[in-house]
């Protein structure tokens, strides 16, 4: 094992693959020699070449095009969207072709081998167009799987299943993280499954759930609400598309509470999917409504970015609520 | 068949075009040490307009220079300089109208400066303080001004290109004397937004001035992996609309293509594209660090066609300006900066009342409860929202 950020472990999981698939290439804004803006893709270019790490000129939608059409060609494609707000311009070429080759060619063609990694969420001071969580938008998207990491290992990990999944991949990357977060990698090759959360920390009371950048916040809130003997059960859901209702639901039936965290903002966020699924599968077990601590229903503010964030004074308030109900 | 669209030269062997059959010149009016081409012919321009000029200039890199410290020292979060691309981006906003409105894509708080943006104003946009137009919510330098005719900037790249059109089109409509101005990068010009937006305005009429500010990079990715024409101005051509490419580190030259490509745009309802050849003598951005992707030599090359410095020697050539007054500017605008940033930091940000407000033109009721959830969570924890506590 050795110790890194979420940048090394990314760059890691990229490099390795492109070591193994002769076929995979990396591209995007600024992606090729210099490495990327945030540097995820650093020493590619030199290790591999201009031809399978280079830079494109500045169009999403031109990436989003061109990787869907290498990808149907039977290759890998890893393309790589500035920031996540900048993802909206490609929306057309994910949304609707990538997500639908395979179904509406009755699988004679397919973009399996194409995963676009971007960076994601707030924290940073970056105002409405650098912070945005843009998931649910892609989670509505029958076709689309959804992944979000939460730290290092779990990003080399996940990013190297994302990439040998046979199905078009959106993996967002918590950029507050990506130097924030250090810790113990792996060395070489491993997977972590797409589609199965991961239950952090076992409890009795509350089961919490967030994921990415979010699941820093739930762990503090969590442990505030331990020295108050609250019991916390903590899932990180890792993958949003699909998920894992099996795990979720078995740890609600056992907590008989639930709370849902997320960045994005509260109305159509995905935290709504999950607390009406939970809910139905659940019913008989719960013990307090499904509460959701998320963004405001507003654009991400700069300057009350504090106030704006679901963090853990929030979700501490929350869980007290919820066990207290 | 309409006549427009189809060429009746035939030919009857296979003949391609490429980017050498269009030959593109560059406009040259004013040579590097401040005299003019023997044959140039100049822009309007008489002594108040060349001060005026001029005064932006030294306002700006003022600004700049000073601000790029503000965000070394951690005062402010970003900022993004306009160093370099001076002349293309006043050049073209001395020409303009003041109904004439604007749409920017980040680099050209010069031309909102030019049109009497108030040091004060800056300032507090940059702190998003209480008195910041925009409240607040977008990182520095996103500027907009309704008085101004200056529309607020978006990050997200080329969407104002279409946007201009738009409005062009609607201030053709009311039968107002004016154009739509949009100013971007070499880089935008890659996004579909850019060549949608060309389109429809040479289609429909639109009398909108599209300004390319070519600087060479689009963060780290060089001209050379941004496009393989010949440039933005040849696509101007394509889509059927007047095309100038001007040396963007020339005052005059700008000043002189925008000045006749407003009057076209005005005289046919078209729209014309002004591609300004230039260098981003800075980094892209505070938070970028250009010694990872070109060499100090080819900064030192640009720095050497500073267009501010080319300008002054005309200005001094006339007899317009001399050392001791250019001198006294300087330190007129940096203590201007220095005394607007000590005002405007200690301005308090915007109150927690107006995070709801402006999402629609009345909050929902959604919202409310929001907010008034959110005013009571403050009130517990007031520690960790100092922004906004006790002021509730
Ligand atoms: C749609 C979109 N994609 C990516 C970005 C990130 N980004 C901000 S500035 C920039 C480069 C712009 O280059 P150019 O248009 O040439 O203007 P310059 O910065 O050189 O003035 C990029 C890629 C963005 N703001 N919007």
């Amino acid at each position: 094992m050795a110790q890194m950020n979420m940048l090394h472990a990314i760059n890691e999981a990229l490099s390795i693959e492109m070591e193994k698939n002769q076929s995979m290439i990396v591209f995007g804004e600024d992606v090729g020699h210099f490495g990327g803006v945030f540097r995820a893709t650093s020493g590619l270019q030199e290790k591999f070449g201009k031809e399978r790490c280079f830079n494109t000129p500045l169009t999403e939608q031109g990436i989003a095009g061109f990787a869907n059409g290498y990808a149907a060609a039977g290759l890998t494609a890893v393309a790589e969207i500035q920031f996540a707000d900048y993802i909206f311009p490609a929306f057309d070429q994910i949304v609707n072709e990538s997500a639908k080759f395979r179904y509406r060619s009755g699988n004679q063609f397919d973009v399996g081998g194409l995963t676009f990694r971007t960076p994601y969420g707030g924290g940073i001071a970056g105002g409405h167009y650098h912070s945005q969580s843009p998931e649910a938008y892609f989670t509505q998207t029958p076709g689309l799987k959804v992944v979000v990491p939460r730290n290092p290992e779990q990003a080399k990990g996940l990013l190297l299943a994302a990439m040998r999944d046979p199905n078009p991949v959106v993996f967002f990357e918590p950029k507050r993280l990506y130097r924030a977060s250090v810790g113990e990698v792996p060395e070489g090759d491993y997977e972590i499954e797409l589609g199965k959360a991961e239950v952090v920390k076992q409890g009795t009371d509350i089961t919490v759930l967030a994921w990415g950048a979010q699941m820093e916040i739930v762990e503090n809130a969590c442990k505030k609400a331990e020295k108050e003997g609250i019991s916390c059960e903590i899932i990180d859901l890792r993958s949003l598309a699909p998920w894992d209702v099996d795990t979720v639901a078995a740890s609600v039936k056992k907590t008989g509470r639930l709370l849902i965290n997320h960045e994005a903002p509260l109305t159509g966020g995905f935290a709504g999917e999950i607390a009406a699924t939970i809910q139905q599968e659940c019913f008989l077990y719960l013990e307090s409504p499904i509460s959701r601590v998320c963004g405001l229903d507003t654009p991400y503010p700069l300057i009350h970015e504090k106030e704006y964030m679901p963090d853990e004074h929030k979700t501490y308030e929350a869980i007290k609520a919820s066990v207290g109900f | 068949m309409s006549n427009a669209t189809t060429n009746n030269d035939t030919v009857h062997r296979v003949s391609f075009l490429d980017k050498a059959s269009l030959h593109i010149p560059t406009l040259r009016i004013l040579q590097a040490d401040g005299t003019t081409y023997e044959q140039a012919v100049l822009p309007n321009i008489d002594q108040e307009l060349a001060n005026k000029i001029y005064d932006t200039c030294v306002f700006t890199r003022v600004l700049d220079e000073r601000m790029l410290g503000a965000q070394r020292q951690g005062r402010i979060s970003f900022y993004m300089t306009c160093t370099g691309e001076e002349a293309a981006v006043i050049g073209s906003a001395a020409a303009l109208d003041d109904g004439d409105v604007i749409l920017a894509q980040y680099r050209e708080h010069a031309a909102l400066r030019y049109r009497g943006f108030p040091t004060e104003q800056f300032m507090n946009q940059m702190f998003s303080n209480e008195k910041d137009f925009g409240k607040g919510r977008q990182m520095p330098i996103h500027y907009g001004s309704q008085e101004l005719n200056y529309q607020t900037i978006s990050s997200p790249l080329a969407t104002q290109i279409p946007q201009a059109t738009g409005v062009a089109y609607g201030l053709k409509l009311q039968g107002k004397r004016n154009v739509a101005v949009c100013y971007f990068g070499e880089g935008a010009a890659s996004e579909g937004d850019f060549h949608a937006g060309l389109n429809m305005a040479a289609v429909l009429k639109s009398p909108t001035i599209f300004f390319c500010r070519n600087n060479g990079y689009a963060i780290s990715t060089p001209t050379e992996e941004q496009y393989a024409g010949n440039g933005i101005a040849s696509r101007g051509v394509g889509y059927g609309m007047h095309t100038i490419r001007v040396d963007g580190n020339d005052m005059l030259a700008v000043l002189a293509a925008t000045q006749q490509a407003r009057a076209y745009a005005l005289e046919h309802n078209g729209p014309v594209l002004i591609e300004a050849m230039s260098y981003r003598l800075g980094a892209h951005s505070s938070s970028d660090d250009p010694s990872g992707y070109r060499s100090k030599e080819e900064e030192a090359k640009w720095q050497q066609h500073d267009p501010v410095k080319r300008f002054k020697l005309w200005m001094i050539n006339k007899g317009w300006l001399d050392e001791a007054t250019d001198a006294e500017l300087h330190e007129k605008y940096r203590e201007e900066v220095l005394s607007a940033v000590k005002t405007a930091e200690k301005l308090p940000a915007p109150h927690i009342d107006e995070i709801i407000e402006d999402v629609f033109d009345k909050p929902t009721p959604a919202l409310k409860k929001q907010l008034s959830e959110l005013k009571e969570h403050i009130n517990k924890y007031p520690n960790a929202y100092p922004k906004s506590a006790g002021r509730i």
